[in-house]
This record gives C-alpha cells, structure tokens and sequence, in this order.
C-alpha cells in the first residue's frame, strides 16, 4: 500500500502537522461546547480557585470523564476536550513510530516507542 | 465575582498572553502561571495544571505551519524527547512534593531568566565542519534551506544536550511552561544547532513533553475544567492571532517591553514566595 519512497521525512512532517491541527481542532471544539453549558448552567455561581481541593475522583480518570461527558455534565464535556488534547501528542508518536518503520529506521522506531511507553506511563493513572 | 466573569477575564489574560507570546517569540506560557496565582488569586496546582494544557495546544496547533517550511528535524525531536518526558515525569512528581512556595520561587527565578535571555537571543554559532560519531550513529545530521540552496549541519555533544533537556523537561513539569528558552539553549549553543532548526524543533518537542507531565496532573486531580477551559481557548486565539500578524510588525521594541513584564512578575513572584503568601 505504502511505497517506501513515499515516505520522505519532510512528507512525514506534514502528516504529522495536519494530524496535530486536526486533534487541537476537535479537542477545542469539545472544550468550547462543554464550557458554554458549564457556563449556562453556573454562570453565576461565585468563583472560588483560591483554596485547593482537587478534582473529585470522577475528573481525573477517563471512565469517570467519559461517563460524565456522556451524562452531558459541562465539566466533564470539557474534561473529556482536555483529554483529546493530551492524546495528540501520544498519537503523534504513534504515528512516528509507524513512519520510521515505513522507512525500515529500526533505530528510531525503538527510541519512539520508548517515548511512547513514557508517555504511556505517565497516562496510566488516568486509566484507573 | 461570578464564574461568568472570571471565565471572561481569564479568557482575555489568557489571549493577550498568548498573543504576546507569540509575536515576540517568547511564548505566553511564562507569564500564564504568573497571571492566574497573582492576579486572580487562583491557586498555583490549578495555575500549572491550566498552563500545561495550553501549552500542548499551542505547540500542536503552531506545528502545522512550521513543518511546511522543512526546517524542523523529527529524529533530533524524537531523541530528545526521551529526555523531555523522562524530565517532565520527575517535575511533574516534584510538584506533588515540594511546598507551593518552593515551586513560586523556582518560578521567580525562571522568569528572571527568561527576560534576561530574551534582551540577549541566541545568535548563530560556528557551526562545526566535522561530523561527531554519535551523533552520525544517531542520524541526527541534516539540511535546511536557505536562499544559497539547502544547507548542510553536523550536530554535537549529544550527551551534553541530553542531560539539559532533562532539565528541561523537570522545569516544563514542575513550572507547566513550554521551557522552549532551555530546550533551544541546550540545542543552539551546546549542540550547535542552527537557530532556525532548534526553534522549530523545540515547539515540536514541547506538545510531547507538556503532555507527559499532564497525564500525572490530571489522574492528581490538579486539571480543572473550569480554570483549563478559559485558558486553552484564551491562549489558543492569542497564539493564532500572534502568528497571523506576526509578518507585519517590528517586533524588537514589543519584544523589550514583555521582557520587562517578565522581569517584574519575577520578581512579584520571588517576592510573594518568599513571604509566604503562595
């Protein structure tokens, strides 16, 4: 499907930028249209940030954010927006990984999916 | 104050951060922390945490233009990048365990920095003629264009250069700020990047990094979606609107007088950490 050829560096580049732009689109998107119920439903509620409590626990992990966007929760429409966010980058390396062994580099498809265990690690707690 | 208000009037710091960042090249992460914990008294793990978020954001959505020009070098990037998350991964445990007066001064003295490495930006170096072994092992030598045709450059003292980016990335999860200063310093001066291909090559690393350090701040708790939302979208309008008119203006004025902006919330900052107030 994929002739070796066709995989130059610089035409990976461009993947690579229209997928980033496509994962910071949609993410926006969601965050916007989550913000705009948030905002209609509490708009008027007082803005306390000053003292630290952290997220309830249904904010910190995608079950909890998912089921929460789906109950149409404006914070959890947003919450899952920021989640679409963070994944960009992951699918980016992702998608890297997968080029540099279009382009038979075994060297840098391993340093790839190490940064992609990395970050893969790093998301694990919000898997829980 | 309500929460319809502070979402406008975050959203409109956000956006001039942003914007600013932008056009002078400094990037509107370094005075986003700042905005939030001074003025409006928002607590400095929410501050990160937001920042962090915007900063994955900009650095996607800015990629897009940069990697038409052919100046970014991915395998450099991805090399790098081990060190960034490892980096970002420890900053981000940091946070969790050092006071938020700890953090507030480590800040201060990041934005002290900052402005006095904007006032004085990397220039070319010497670029090295021979090629280093490791870094040839490590295909990290390349070519740019330029108006004399591509040009060619051998990278070096790649360990050098990854042990910075280590710091790099703790500051980056430790500050949620690009540290795109660190990473281009790390490559332009120690690695003897060309300046061009070690500014784009960082905005490409920084969206990874920042992204490594978010998953840890998120499953914390520290990502609120009230704060985050105003932030993303504020700082994201900023940055677009930054670059579009970029093209147009003499930035070298613009660019002092954020550098001073920078300064004094340094100092504000080492000021509030010291006494306690953060």
């Amino acid at each position: 499907m994929f002739r070796k050829s066709d995989w130059t560096d610089l035409r990976i580049e461009i993947v690579i930028g229209n997928l980033l732009r496509a994962g910071v689109t949609l993410a926006a998107t969601v965050v916007l249209v989550g913000g705009l119920r948030f905002l209609a439903r509490y708009g008027f509620a007082p803005a306390n940030y000053r003292n630290f409590s952290g997220e309830p626990s249904n904010l910190r992990a995608w079950s909890g954010i998912v089921q929460a966007a789906f109950g149409l929760h404006g914070r959890g429409i947003i919450q899952l927006g920021l989640l679409l966010l963070m994944a960009t980058p992951v699918a980016r390396v992702a998608f890297s990984a997968f080029a540099f062994a279009m382009e038979k580099d075994w060297l840098y498809v391993g340093i790839t999916a190490l940064v992609f265990l990395i970050l893969l690690y790093s998301m694990a707690g919000s898997f829980a | 104050m309500n929460l319809l208000e502070f979402t406008v009037l975050i959203a409109a710091g956000s956006f001039l951060a942003g914007f600013l960042g932008a056009l002078t090249g400094l990037g509107g992460g370094v005075v986003l922390v700042p905005l939030l914990t001074l003025i409006f008294k928002v607590d400095i793990r929410y501050a990160v945490g937001a920042s962090l978020v915007s900063v994955i954001a900009t650095s996607s959505g800015a990629a897009a233009a940069y990697v038409k020009e052919g100046f970014s070098n991915i395998r450099i990037g991805m090399f790098l990048e081990i060190a960034t998350t490892l980096g970002a991964l420890l900053g981000a445990y940091l946070a969790a365990s050092v006071s938020t007066g700890a953090i507030g001064l480590v800040f201060g003295l990041v934005l002290l920095y900052s402005a006095f490495l904007s006032l004085h930006p990397p220039t070319d170096v010497a670029t090295e003629t021979r090629p280093d072994p490791l870094a040839t092992r490590l295909g990290m030598n390349g070519s740019y264009p330029s108006l004399r045709g591509p040009r060619s450059y051998f990278v070096h003292r790649v360990p050098a250069g990854f042990g910075l980016m280590l710091g790099a990335g703790t500051l980056s999860g430790l500050l949620g700020i690009g540290s795109g200063a660190v990473k281009v310093l790390a490559m332009d001066r120690v690695m003897g990047i060309p300046f061009k291909v070690s500014t784009t090559t960082s905005n490409f690393m920084i969206g990874v990094t920042a992204a490594a350090s978010a998953g840890v701040y998120l499953s914390r708790g520290y990502i609120d979606p009230g704060i985050s939302m105003p932030v993303m979208l504020g700082v994201l309008a900023g940055s677009l609107a930054g670059a579009r008119v970029l093209t147009k203006t003499k930035t070298a004025l613009l660019r002092k007088l954020f550098a001073a902006v920078i300064a004094l919330l340094g100092i504000e900052m080492l000021y509030h950490a010291v006494t306690g107030r953060i």
